[in-house]
């Protein structure tokens, strides 16, 4: 049924279509919506068969979840931010003993500073903890997106996080098809757990295992998620059949064809780059975008078939490894590699902490990957006048106190004078 | 594709004015997009909404950098946040005051906009009638429709009690209703 709703509240109507049977967050900006909907239709009895736990932090709600789907739950919560690193050991856990949890991630930036607005450091920080990530661009996806992540989580026994632009998403009021319970019953069977914790046949996991098999325990994960690279275009296939709209895969690609300039990006931002890679092709410029759905597994072979003919690959990703640069860049640069006539790589870090990544900005960094490339990261929109002043200050003076405050009262005095 | 920036103070609606127009415009079959600026809300600091109204999908995620349409729900604000930024030469302008233009000091503003494109509406004193509460939000929402035309007055209402089911509902319409009768009788004024 078409809706004109709120990210948050078509995520928590996905949830509920799913039946989970035990849901447990801890709220967060800003994620806080979709757990107060699910809560909402726990308690209105329109989500039946669901135990909603309150607890008192983040890594308290992914330790129930990881003790409900242990004994053949299906489990789901949601969180974001400094609320996933509050509960990072428990995020490794779930991934370690092959517990297929759903978590939203309403993406947020980690501090310090704090910062309440989205980018994607939060599941960055995350990427390598064995979760398969996916990424929605639009709240239809970000609804769809939740409904594959319970299938393709039970058919691996592996957990799933879906990622979703916090406020950018997450409290955008747009149209989304809420699908019929019949349709996501047609898709998604009851949970069959390949393992449960039973006291009629007592069992234990999570053993300690030495150099004797820990380095089998990890290859079977990544062997399972080199699985997952074939699961996850099935899967949206079949979400295809049931409910008449394609809808997540690895990836995604716009108008790629014959393009000279690739652009590879996640999330909500690629709304925007498409609009401009339109006005741009309108141009005459030969310009696409990949959309990647999956960032873990990586889609290694899929995103190398459609960039090995382009002359520049452009990433723009909304997160830092600081003293590196782009990740996604970096997993990019892996792509390519071994490519024999291998396009250049232009990394740009865009919209940290919710700056706006606008199509003016993004028009100059696709002129300027073709005709002025630059090396390493950059960074779009940068106020290089802020930052050059904070740097010479810092050399000049020892003491010379804390960057973001530093920073802000240079922007407060700013703001003051009269512009130029 | 339509767009629509709202601005506010915490506590008049400003984001839920946004959604409402967002939902009407989908009541009427059309793509809609309503996101709020994303602040600390606190009641009182100026906050910002957003609306964009298209027949095709949007997939535009910046801010409103241009907008077609301006509503300044507190007419206050200008004096702390530049509330015109990037208004369209031909757009439109509605301000939630019970004073005038020249009162307000906005009369060259409003002049440089094409005729009957810039209005004033008493919405915070029509919430205080209708809905007891000083929330222009719904009222201004009943001005739109009279001023640009871009959705119908009757979607905006649909859109208004689906929002307050009840009573609430029903007084905020009410504040619509008057809202809108009072700029169509400029409107007709000026076509006369």
């Amino acid at each position: 049924m078409l809706k004109q709703m709120e990210g948050s509240h078509a995520v928590a109507e996905a949830i509920a279509l799913c039946r989970p049977e035990v849901i447990c967050a801890y709220p967060i900006t800003p994620q806080t919506h979709i757990v107060e909907g699910v809560g909402e239709l726990v308690k209105s009895g329109a989500l039946e068969n669901c135990e909603f736990i309150n607890v008192e932090s983040e890594f308290a709600a992914l330790s129930v979840a990881i003790g409900a789907s242990a004994a053949g739950a299906r489990a789901y919560t949601a969180t974001a931010s400094q609320g996933l690193l509050f509960m990072a050991e428990a995020v490794y856990n779930a991934a370690g003993l092959g517990l297929p949890i759903v978590m939203t991630l309403g993406n947020r930036a980690i501090g310090a500073p704090i910062n309440i607005w989205n980018d994607h450091s939060d599941a960055m920080s995350m990427r390598d903890a064995g979760w398969m990530q996916l990424f929605a661009e639009n709240n239809q996806e970000a609804v769809d997106l939740h409904i594959i992540a319970f299938r393709l989580a039970e058919e691996l026994s592996m957990p799933v996080m879906v990622c979703v632009d916090g406020f950018i998403l997450t409290h955008a009021f747009e149209r989304v098809d809420i699908p019929e319970q019949a349709q996501v019953d047609a898709f998604l069977p009851p949970y069959d757990p390949v393992q449960v914790l039973d006291p009629d046949n007592p069992a234990s996991i999570g053993a300690m295992v030495g150099p004797e098999a820990f380095t089998e325990v990890r290859f079977l994960a990544h062997y399972k998620q080199r699985q997952a690279l074939r699961l996850i275009p099935a899967l949206s296939d079949d979400f295809a059949k049931i409910f008449g709209r394609a809808s997540g895969g690895l990836l995604r690609a716009y108008r790629t064809e014959d393009a000279e300039t690739i652009v590879v990006a996640m999330g909500s931002v690629v709304g925007t780059i498409k609009d401009v890679v339109d006005e741009l092709r309108d141009e005459g410029q030969k310009i696409g975008v990949v959309t990647l759905v999956s960032y873990r597994p990586f889609p290694v072979e899929a995103l190398r078939d459609i960039l090995k003919t382009a002359k520049h690959v452009v990433v723009v990703e909304k997160s830092i490894s600081v003293g590196l640069g782009g990740p996604l860049a970096d997993n990019t640069d892996g792509v390519l590699r071994n490519l024999e006539n291998r396009p250049r790589l232009h990394s740009a870090i865009a919209g940290l902490g919710g700056r706006p990544i606008t199509r003016a900005s993004l028009k100059r960094l696709f002129h300027d990957a073709a005709h002025a490339p630059w090396e390493g990261p950059f960074f779009l929109d940068l106020n290089e006048r802020v930052v050059g002043r904070e740097i010479h200050r810092v050399r000049k003076v020892r003491r010379s106190g804390s960057t973001a405050e530093n920073i802000l009262r240079q922007l407060a005095l700013a703001s003051h004078l009269p512009q130029e | 594709m339509f767009q629509i920036r709202i601005h506010g103070r915490g506590g008049q609606g400003v984001v839920t004015g946004a959604e409402m127009l967002s939902v009407a415009a989908f009541m009427e079959g059309r793509h809609a997009q309503a996101f709020p600026s994303f602040g600390s809300e606190r009641t009182g600091a100026p906050v910002v909404a957003f609306c964009r109204i298209d027949d095709k999908e949007i997939r535009l995620r910046e801010p409103i950098q241009d907008p077609d349409c301006l509503i300044l729900q507190d007419p206050t604000l200008p004096r702390v946040v530049d509330v015109f930024s990037g208004l369209r030469p031909g757009g439109y302008l509605l301000v939630n005051t019970n004073k005038t233009f020249d009162d307000l000091h906005l009369r060259a503003l409003a002049d440089k906009l094409p005729p009957g494109h810039a209005r004033i509406v008493p919405a915070t004193e029509l919430a205080l009638k209708h809905v007891k509460r000083p929330a222009p939000n719904a009222a201004l929402l009943g001005a739109f429709a009279a001023l640009t035309g871009l959705v119908h007055f009757d979607s905006v209402k649909r859109a208004i009690l689906q929002a307050f089911p009840g009573k609430v509902g029903e007084a905020n319409s009410a504040a619509a209703q008057e809202a809108y009768d009072l700029v169509m009788v400029q409107e007709r004024a000026a076509t006369a």
